[in-house]
């Protein structure tokens, strides 16, 4: 099956996104912002302030059952003014062996989110990872502290704007590699 | 006055009793903080994080070749399934065909590094109940498995085995014959530690519904591999996603009913033998044909052909300096590694270097559940319940 938006992608995949689409779209509306078949990979844009109900709907639907919350990251894109940073999920239906992936993006002004982990006792250390790197936010998180850098530490070291080099060396400049 | 239940809870004299963070019983650097009623633990705090070394960072400045060594310092027991993850990572990314002879070759080196992994959790298991002998047989075979890599791309522990796009060469004469060794002897070795251990009385005595965690629970808490399988989810990447051929090869996967600490012992004996199974499988069923694709960006070229061939310096250049730009993209990519599905999450901007790069680490994700398998447990038994999930440092910590 030809499908011109989505390239390359297989009919499982595209089989899968619009079915996705079309429970979330006629559960939540306008909620789902856009989405797109990255790789095979059916991945759903949801606006922040639905994104729990939207999880909590994939989880416990019998018509979804993403039951198992594979993996979550912060993502940090300085360029995308006013969607600089986003959250991303990636949920796996196992018994029918379906993964899908969802992202909030959210502006620097307002880094919070509603955790997950009422949902999933995984979401407790991803969240806890995301705010150590990211700096966000997760609201009712039962712990949200540092989880890998020690909690002195007083930024969020995966942030774009801390460049890995140390500042002080001069050996490294792009423009001596031709970039 | 009769006391209550609360006056007897509020009268009880909890100790507070700090295990690790260098404790040589826990196999690595991790500190839990645990409260104790006698010899029971009420409550568990762990601090991770002693050897965070910011990979996902590290890998937003490096070229793709040059993140294949940070893969080996995740779960460094089985470094090379970390790296061929990777590489297929990558492959993805490029849409690169990997020729059928370089896959089973990297099944049998990733079989070989699921048994290292494995030999190395059951025989610590072994240790902690106090049978030290076990360990020492198998790992006299696990130093062979280590020669096989040693002959294979040169280094032991910290692999970095494999090129994107298929194997750094063909395997040496005495690779295959130290593989050839090590398919003949191991079942008997093996065999040999299952009947010292196994049945053993005191070890069943210390391992049997201890450190358990139920299917609904291990779910919840998103545990892969292993030991979600010992809870009794028959979940493989290796059988549900298939990659590098193992749709070709036939092996059970086990399971286990109670997820306690003998559960996941028991499950990682029987899959050293389902992976003996597969190595035999690719020897028989090898292939023939070229080790890697015609991707040179990605692969150095033969030192001969740098001094002779225009094109060939061009790419050695560019690969030494990482200037291989990548196509824009975003994949997942998931293999089966010695402790559950390791992904790798990648977003490529379309330059040298991924723009981000998240890894799924199962270790990281499981051991969460660790306060909750040992509570109301002994002390002694939360040693075994750690080793039991075979948590390594290094993946935990990236």
């Amino acid at each position: 099956m030809h499908h011109p938006q989505h390239p390359g992608a297989s009919t499982a995949s595209i089989e899968l996104h619009d079915n996705v689409k079309s429970l979330i779209s006629a559960k939540f509306g306008d909620a789902l912002i856009r989405s797109q078949i990255d790789y095979d990979f059916p991945v759903f844009v949801i606006r922040k302030d639905a994104i729990h109900d939207v999880l909590a709907f994939l989880k416990d639907s019998a018509d979804t059952g993403f039951t198992y919350l594979t993996t979550m990251c912060g993502i940090h894109f300085p360029d995308n003014t006013g969607e600089e940073f986003a959250m991303m999920y990636q949920l796996h239906n196992m018994q029918r062996n379906l993964r899908i992936r969802l992202k909030v993006f959210m502006g620097t002004k307002d880094l919070t989110l509603p955790t997950a982990t009422d949902l999933w006792a995984a979401a407790n250390w991803m969240e806890r990872e995301a705010f150590d790197f990211y700096g966000f936010k997760f609201s009712g998180h039962p712990n949200l502290t540092r989880i890998l850098n020690m909690d002195e530490m007083n930024y969020h070291p995966l942030r774009k704007e801390y460049a890995l080099e140390d500042a002080t060396r001069d050996d490294k400049k792009d423009e001596y590699f031709g970039r | 006055m009769k006391e209550t239940a609360e006056d007897l809870e509020a009268k009880k004299d909890y100790s507070t009793l700090n295990l690790g963070p260098t404790h040589p019983a826990t196999h690595g650097i991790f500190q839990n903080v645990l409260t104790m009623d006698g010899e029971i633990i009420v409550d568990a705090v762990p601090t991770i994080g002693y050897i965070h070394r910011a990979f996902e960072k590290l890998a937003e400045r490096r070229p793709y070749n040059q993140i294949t060594p940070i893969t080996d310092r995740l779960n460094y027991c089985s470094s090379p399934i970390n790296n061929m993850g990777w590489h297929m990572t990558v492959e993805k990314l490029i849409g690169c065909e990997v020729p059928k002879r370089a896959q089973y070759l990297r099944v049998i080196i990733m079989e070989l590094a699921r048994i290292a992994d494995h030999i190395v959790c059951d025989t610590v298991i072994a240790v902690d109940t106090g049978a030290m002998t076990g360990f020492l047989y198998l790992f006299q075979w696990r130093e062979l498995i280590y020669e096989i890599y040693e002959e294979v791309c040169g280094a032991r522990l910290t692999t970095n085995i494999g090129r994107i796009g298929g194997m750094e060469r063909e395997f040496s004469d005495k690779a295959w014959s130290k593989l050839d060794q090590f398919m003949k002897g191991f079942p008997k070795a093996l065999n040999e530690f299952n009947n010292l251990v196994t049945r053993n009385r005191i070890f069943m005595d210390r391992t049997l519904n201890t450190g358990a965690i139920s299917a609904e629970r291990a779910l919840e808490y998103s545990f892969s591999g292993p030991n979600l399988r010992a809870a009794g989810v028959d979940y493989d990447v290796r059988v549900m996603n298939p990659y590098s051929s193992y749709q070709d090869f036939e092996f059970i996967i086990p399971v286990g009913t109670n997820g306690d600490t003998y559960d996941r012992y028991m499950v990682r004996m029987e899959e050293m033998w389902q992976s003996m199974s597969i190595i035999e499988q690719a020897l028989k069923n090898m292939p023939d044909g070229p080790v890697h694709a015609d991707v040179p960006e990605f692969y150095l070229p033969p030192k001969e052909d740098v001094y002779s061939k225009m094109e060939a310096l061009i790419y050695h250049f560019k690969i030494v300096m990482g200037e291989t730009d990548v196509p824009k993209g975003e994949v997942y990519h998931c293999v089966e590694a010695g402790n559950g599905e390791l992904g790798y999450y990648l977003i490529s901007d379309g330059g040298r270097t991924p723009f981000r790069l998240h890894m799924r680490r199962p270790c990281f994700i499981y051991y969460q559940a660790y306060p909750e398998m040992i509570k109301g447990g002994m002390l002694s038994d939360a040693i075994l319940t750690m080793s039991s999930m075979n948590v390594i440092a290094g993946e935990l910590d990236a």
